[in-house]
């Protein structure tokens, strides 16, 4: 075997140095950031609602000087921007699904814009199940 | 330190996380703050939320939205933060940090909704 020859240089890495901001770049690279960020506005709906349900359970005061605090132009602005991207991540998720989940009934393969049809008619029937719970039957 | 075995059981929560928020989120976002905020619709009264509250099934769905809903994001956002800002050095305070804060919003889901029986 031959000894491996002494190099005077280094060679230069291939892998190209990516910028913070590589997400600026595309629009595409861009969506893909607001579907990810989707994400802190769930979790601030999560605070949203553990507020509520804590408001609630301390009573009437509580529950009015809750619902004057979310009108508060600041949190009113804050919700309708979650809403947004809300809805969003629904979109994204429910047009994943059918590429994510594989079903089969028998032999065949249930067509991808069934399983993806029948996410959009559960969420209708889960937003409708909550819209008349919350506003009484 | 996350153990690699530990990352398909984090993912499963996380996809799971992402289907319950997006089918019961927007329609509660939508009423809780946007429509009663605006006036657009009358706000339901405290008893009727106390009620609410205190039924078992309705208790037990929140709970599974509010759970599942946290370790969706401390997922998400974990490596929204690993790939997007490239922040390699902090792995293990942002995996703390993380999964901390949805363990300890599940904790007080569970101790409010134990309370609104």
């Amino acid at each position: 075997m031959a000894e491996s020859p002494a190099y005077t240089y280094h060679p230069r890495w291939l892998r190209r140095r990516v910028s913070t901001y590589w997400w600026l770049e595309k629009w595409s690279y861009f969506a893909f950031v607001l579907r990810e960020g989707s994400c802190l506005f769930v979790a601030w709906f999560v605070v949203y609602l553990l507020l509520l349900i804590w408001r609630v359970l301390q009573g009437d005061a509580a529950y009015q000087e809750f619902l004057a605090w979310s009108a508060r132009p600041s949190v009113l602005v804050l919700d309708i921007v979650s809403f947004l991207f809300l809805v969003y991540h629904a979109i994204t998720f429910f047009d994943a699904a059918p590429r994510a989940l594989v079903v089969h009934v028998g032999s065949k393969r249930v067509p991808q814009q069934l399983v993806g049809a029948s996410h959009y008619a559960a969420w209708l029937v889960a937003s409708a199940v909550v819209f008349w719970l919350v506003l009484g039957a | 330190m996350i153990k690699r075995d530990a990352e398909p059981f984090l993912w499963m929560l996380f996809s799971a996380g992402g289907v319950v928020s997006a089918m019961l989120m927007p329609a509660l976002l939508f009423l809780f703050g946007v429509a009663f905020p605006l006036g657009w619709l009358t706000p339901p009264t405290r008893d009727h939320m106390a009620t609410l509250l205190a039924n078992p099934l309705v208790a037990l769905a929140l709970l599974g939205l509010i759970v599942l809903s946290l370790f969706h994001w401390a997922h998400r956002f974990r490596h929204t933060l690993y790939d997007g800002l490239q922040i390699k050095h902090l792995q293990e305070v942002i995996a703390a940090v993380c999964y901390g804060g949805a363990i300890i919003g599940s904790a007080a889901a569970v101790y409010l909704l134990w309370q609104a029986r």
